[in-house]
């Protein structure tokens, strides 16, 4: 017993240093793998305040660009309201698929591009009804999935995440395929798993698929900005150029999927999915 | 708490201000990253033990990481620092023996010690932070730009912050 405790007294920097490593590298596999809601992240009510506040003198440098957003969205969507005006609306396209969906804008307060982990945090959380596993849009496309909720604030997972895949489709062919970011070029992403057999052509739009029910249908990704085929590959190399430019990013919306819950229980039913 | 507890307090609220509010906007052709806040491990009293270094490396790192939304990453980095610090003070102590009382700065001990010093240790902290954070090593070349660029900015306004508390204490 003295020795051991002697051992454990001679080597205790070299233990202490061993469990707070092993601490750190758990909390950072756990965090960057689960969805989950933590305290020690920008969500924090604090933090999100401290790090809006300096957003907000980069945001003020950016405002005339903001402006000229929101002002094409609001052309974008008189137009539509001229259609709908026009147009009853149950043999409108895809009224079926708006239904299922509900919307919910916020303002960025955080966000980088340059990281190989990406996060944006926006100043709407669970009382706006936000929880974690939605998905985040913007006037251009995709933007990501949300990660952690607070009550006023939440952390989002950028597309631009090495972590993240977004099931896709092209939306020409109808063939899927999966996108994600390799880490180097904020502006492009991967474009993975398209088989030989589809005709790929540069300037190809990319929409998410769907099939996941955490984004909307049809939602631009982006478009193909190179297409590959290398000799006895199996699938295409692509890069997409993608739809949103992520360093102005300034306004989103978080998309609330009434049925997510149902066709999630409805698949482990079925296919036994673990939750 | 004696006179140099409170400066050491003060000098750990000021690189976390610094790095979170300032520097974390600042990134270079979109690669260069300055973690300016590893220099307050680097330049810590010199007879401090290294357990209390790992520890106030472990508290400094956790609260960068809140703001970073990258909880554990830089803690891990900053840990691995702190403990090889003290092995390397006393591997390139210079002849006659570092001064009782004084911190591992450019003033005591020269720019060339200085370089010699924190060099390596910026470079272990910046390597293992973005091969962690790539998740391996996949994209080797990359992320060693990455490390390199962060690397040249992070000693840059090390160095120039160095000489500029120089300038203030003539």
């Amino acid at each position: 017993m003295l020795r051991l405790l002697n051992f454990l007294f001679h080597y205790r920097a070299f233990l202490t240093f061993l469990s707070l490593e092993i601490f750190c590298a758990w909390l950072w596999v756990g965090n960057s793998q689960y969805q989950n809601t933590i305290f020690f992240n920008t969500s924090n009510r604090m933090v999100a305040e401290a790090v809006g506040t300096t957003h907000r003198i980069s945001e003020y440098v950016s405002l005339r660009k903001t402006n000229e957003e929101l002002s094409e969205e609001n052309a974008q969507l008189r137009t539509l309201l001229l259609q709908l005006n026009r147009v009853e609306a149950s043999s409108l396209p895809g009224v079926d698929s708006l239904v299922r969906y509900e919307f919910v804008s916020a303002r960025v307060i955080n966000n980088s591009v340059a990281r190989f982990k990406n996060f944006i945090t926006i100043d709407r959380g669970e009382d706006a009804g936000i929880r974690p596993g939605m998905a985040v849009i913007s006037t251009a496309g995709a933007v990501g999935k949300v990660k952690s909720v607070s009550a006023h604030f939440s952390v989002i997972t950028s597309l631009l995440n090495i972590d993240e895949q977004v099931s896709s489709v092209i939306s020409r062919t109808g063939n899927f395929a999966t996108t994600q970011w390799d880490g180097t070029d904020p502006r492009t992403a991967q474009l993975l798993y398209v088989p030989r057999h589809v005709k790929l052509l540069a300037g190809d739009t990319i929409v998410t698929s769907g099939y996941n029910a955490v984004f909307p249908e049809g939602i631009l990704i982006g478009t193909v900005k190179e297409a590959r085929l290398n000799k006895e590959a199996l699938f295409y190399e692509v890069r997409v150029e993608l739809a949103q430019d992520f360093s102005s990013l300034y306004y989103v919306r978080i998309v609330r999927s009434e049925l997510k819950s149902e066709l999630d229980s409805l698949e482990r039913v079925t296919i036994g999915k673990q939750p | 708490m004696n006179r140099s507890g409170i400066l050491v307090v003060l000098y750990f609220v000021i690189y976390l201000l610094v790095q979170v509010m300032l520097f974390k906007q600042l990134v270079l052709f979109n690669t260069a990253f300055c973690f300016v806040y590893v220099a307050f491990i680097l330049l810590l009293p010199i007879e401090t033990n290294s357990m209390a270094l790992m520890v106030v490396a472990f508290v400094l790192g956790i609260s960068v990481d809140v703001f970073y939304d990258s909880l554990g990453l830089h803690a891990m980095s900053l840990v691995l620092v702190a403990y090889v610090r003290n092995f390397w003070l006393k591997l390139i102590t210079p002849q006659g023996g570092y001064d009782a009382g004084q911190g591992p700065t450019l003033t005591v001990n020269g720019v060339q010690w200085f370089v010699v010093y924190s060099l390596p240790l910026v470079f272990i902290h910046h390597g293992t932070l973005f091969f962690a954070e790539a998740g391996g090593f996949g994209i080797f070349w990359y992320t060693m730009l990455k490390v390199m660029t962060s690397l040249m900015f992070t000693m840059t306004v090390i160095l120039f912050l160095q000489y500029f508390s120089i300038r203030r204490r003539r």
